[in-house]
């Protein structure tokens, strides 16, 4: 191969940072390589069937991982890494990209060794293999989770330039599971078995408090993720999905479910996912996650990089409370909203993706977007979540995100008054 | 070996056997309370849980009472899969010890012998005085100071109940080893963190009875039940705000925290 194609002056691009990405790419349509002329890849055979018994992104998508923050915990071990949704096309997260939320690690399961325990305030305790739980009527629904600490740097300032690490502990997967409710009508329960307490398997022992009534209405034992078993870093092979409410609530490597009369205060609902105000008093439970869109493209990540001209404004909105009515989209800071498209399907508690044209003048703008959801609520500012939250909390920062385009094409995460 | 370890190898011992319980059917007796099933029975919570608070936990969890129209689609047992776990299975996967402080097991210790075996099992991470290290928790300090704009949270300051630090440490401590203490060296853990905070005096001694009975400094400042929504933002289409209004507040171009995002994954300096 002597001529250079448009591999390598991709190959260059990613070697000397994104900044170079568009003038390679630019380059890439004047190259010799370009037509009439065929590429290597043309004039040569590919790869066999079962090459690749598991497959695995192009090599030139090899910066499209999760990332983490490294100053932010003591150990990866107890720690969060984030989706790349600047890189996710549509509302389904990749199992490979979708973000880990650790206490003591991944487990590694033999399936064959794990039993789900229900006990407690039930009347006929239950102990299951993971075979016996898949022969329950089963459901395969499409729900978002996410993390209450999603965007929890940004609270005090705009702190990262990145819309993966300030957007990105969230992921959104077809579950296949059984209905805790089948489960909790197999086993029996009590007028006052008002409290459940799923476990996990691994070395902390993860479990928060959830109500019985939530856990009769949508909660799924999940074994099946996008397709296949879900992964380790996703709770393999059982977690729980507790749709629309807070991440780690949906307990991953499940072992037991317990069920009893009052909550348990389990550190998880007291040290951690409680929220300290400005006045000294805390809230405990803040399960829901509430309504909460961002600009997908363009983005710190993926700058406008080919001058003025047509662009179209990508984005993600969900909602813990149920279904995203209407995705605005402001070009100016929030002065006026123009109503984006929302593709189908827009389903409970689940990503919708929205888009908007735009004719971009290469002038700076101060894009936006703001979610209205199907109970009502309105997406808020970062300034009115303040007077409530107060300045510095850690949990449920749902504020519009305001992305500050420049003339060059280059976007920053921004903060307005 | 703790009893989750105990019943973990006897599960993977593949002694595990069916007890073929019959199926009892739809029951309405109650689970007498002290036994296993019953680890949190209300009168337990007396002088424990305010009023207030059990009122919210109870209203939460039935959904306003939304629980009394609950009508299961079938019958107990009616699938007819899976085992029966015997009490001894129950009772070694049952840890959890909620405020009424029911299933802590026997046994007891002290803030004395707490001392040592923090000193060689937690201080390298948490601190020689629960100050932590290396980014670790602290422990210890800050009562006082959660109104104020430095909130300090740690185990003294922060935890409404002293049953969620046994439960804590039994649960997931130490790091690198979990499940390997025995209760007499939780009981006494828990009195050496509460001593250091402050909150137990030194010949104190954690038991079963004792633990739940602690007044945690901050016990009464949680709000259970969840105000949202608090912000009320409309969804205007025009002249929303005047456009002079309009200033950029911070910007993170300028703040130099964020890792490289393309590539191989960026530790930063000192990464883990
Ligand atoms: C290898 C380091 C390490 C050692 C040793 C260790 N811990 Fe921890 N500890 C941690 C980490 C990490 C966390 C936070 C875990 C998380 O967030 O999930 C933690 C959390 C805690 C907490 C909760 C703190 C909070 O505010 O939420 C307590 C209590 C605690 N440890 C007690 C102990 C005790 C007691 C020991 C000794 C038996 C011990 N730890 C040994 C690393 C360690």
């Amino acid at each position: 191969m002597t001529k250079p194609n448009r591999r390598d002056m991709f190959k260059l691009g990613a070697a000397a940072g994104a900044t170079l990405i568009a003038a390679s790419a630019r380059a890439a349509d004047t190259a010799p390589a370009a037509p009439p002329a065929d590429n290597s890849w043309s004039d040569s055979l590919g790869r066999p069937v079962d090459d690749r018994p598991y497959g695995r992104p192009s090599k030139y998508e090899s910066s499209v991982v999760r990332r983490y923050i490294p100053w932010l915990s003591p150990t990866r071990l107890a720690d969060a890494s984030f989706t790349p949704l600047q890189d996710q096309p549509g509302i389904i997260t990749s199992n490979g990209l979708f973000f880990e939320r650790y206490h003591a690690g991944v487990p590694s399961i033999n399936p064959a060794e794990f039993r789900l325990m229900i006990s407690g305030r039930v009347k006929k305790p239950l102990l299951l293999t993971l075979d016996q739980i898949m022969r329950y009527p089963s459901v395969s629904r499409i729900h978002f989770i996410e993390c209450p600490a999603n965007g929890a740097t940004e609270w005090p300032a705009a702190q990262l330039n990145s819309l993966q690490l300030t957007h990105g502990m969230i992921g959104c997967a077809e579950w296949t599971g059984v209905l805790l409710k089948t489960i909790l009508d197999e086993v029996g329960i009590y007028p006052d078995s008002r409290w459940v307490l799923p476990t996990g398997s691994d070395g902390a022992h993860m479990d928060r408090s959830l109500p019985m009534v939530k856990c009769l209405d949508d909660c799924i034992l999940a074994w099946g993720q996008n397709g296949e078993a879900l992964r380790p870093e996703q709770g393999y092979p059982l977690r729980l999905v507790v749709p629309g409410w807070q991440g780690n609530v949906n307990v991953k490597w499940l072992r037991q479910i317990q069920v009893g009369r009052e909550p348990w205060i389990t550190r998880e609902e007291t040290s951690e996912y409680s929220e300290l105000l400005g006045d000294g008093k805390s809230l405990g439970f803040t399960w829901v996650m509430d309504a909460k869109s961002v600009i997908t493209f363009p983005c710190p990540e993926k700058p406008l990089t080919q001058g003025p001209g047509f662009y179209e404004i990508r984005g993600l909105a969900w909602s813990g409370r149920g279904k995203v009515k209407y995705v605005d989209v402001s070009l100016d800071g929030g002065v006026n909203f123009q109503r984006a498209k929302l593709d189908n399907p827009i389903l409970d508690k689940c990503m919708t993706r929205f888009t908007l044209p735009w004719w971009w003048d290469g002038k700076p703008a101060l894009i936006q977007s703001r979610v209205t959801d199907d109970t009502g609520y309105v997406q808020p500012t970062i300034v009115q979540k303040h007077k409530f939250w107060g300045k510095d909390p850690v949990y449920e920062n749902n504020s519009i995100q305001t992305w500050q385009v420049l003339a060059d094409g280059k976007v920053n995460n921004v903060q307005l008054s | 070996m703790s009893s989750s370890r105990k019943l973990v190898a006897i599960l993977l011992g593949g002694a595990l056997i069916a007890t073929a319980t019959a199926w009892a059917g739809d029951t309405t007796t109650l689970t007498p309370p002290g036994q296993a099933g019953d680890h949190n029975s209300p009168k337990y919570y007396k002088g424990i849980v305010s009023q207030k608070d059990l009122q919210v936990w109870r209203a939460e969890g039935d959904g306003n009472g939304k629980l009394a129209q609950y009508k299961p689609a079938t019958k107990i047992g009616y699938y007819k899969i899976g085992t029966t776990p015997t009490a001894a299975q129950i009772a070694g996967w049952t840890i959890a010890v909620p405020p009424s402080g029911q299933n802590l097991p026997a046994g007891s210790g002290t803030s004395d012998k707490g001392a040592t075996i923090y000193a060689n099992n937690c201080a390298m991470c948490h601190g020689g005085f629960g100050e932590g290290a290396n980014n670790y928790p602290a422990l210890v300090g800050g009562v006082g100071s959660l109104g104020t704009p430095g909130p300090e949270k740690t185990v003294g300051s922060y935890w409404p109940y002293a049953t969620t630090v046994w439960d804590y440490i039994n649960r997931a401590m130490p790091f690198y080893a979990p499940h390997t203490l025995k209760p007499d060296e939780v009981y006494s853990l828990t009195a050496y963190i509460l001593n250091m905070n402050g909150i137990t005096k030194s010949a104190w001694v954690a038991d079963a009875k004792s633990v739940p009975l602690v007044k945690m400094p901050n016990r009464n400042a949680f709000n259970w039940k969840d105000p949202r929504p608090v912000t009320h933002n409309i969804a205007c289409m025009k002249n929303c705000v005047s456009a002079s209004s309009i200033k950029i507040t911070s910007n993170a171009l300028t703040m130099n925290l964020t890792p490289r995002l393309t590539g191989p994954v960026d530790h930063m300096k000192g990464g883990k």
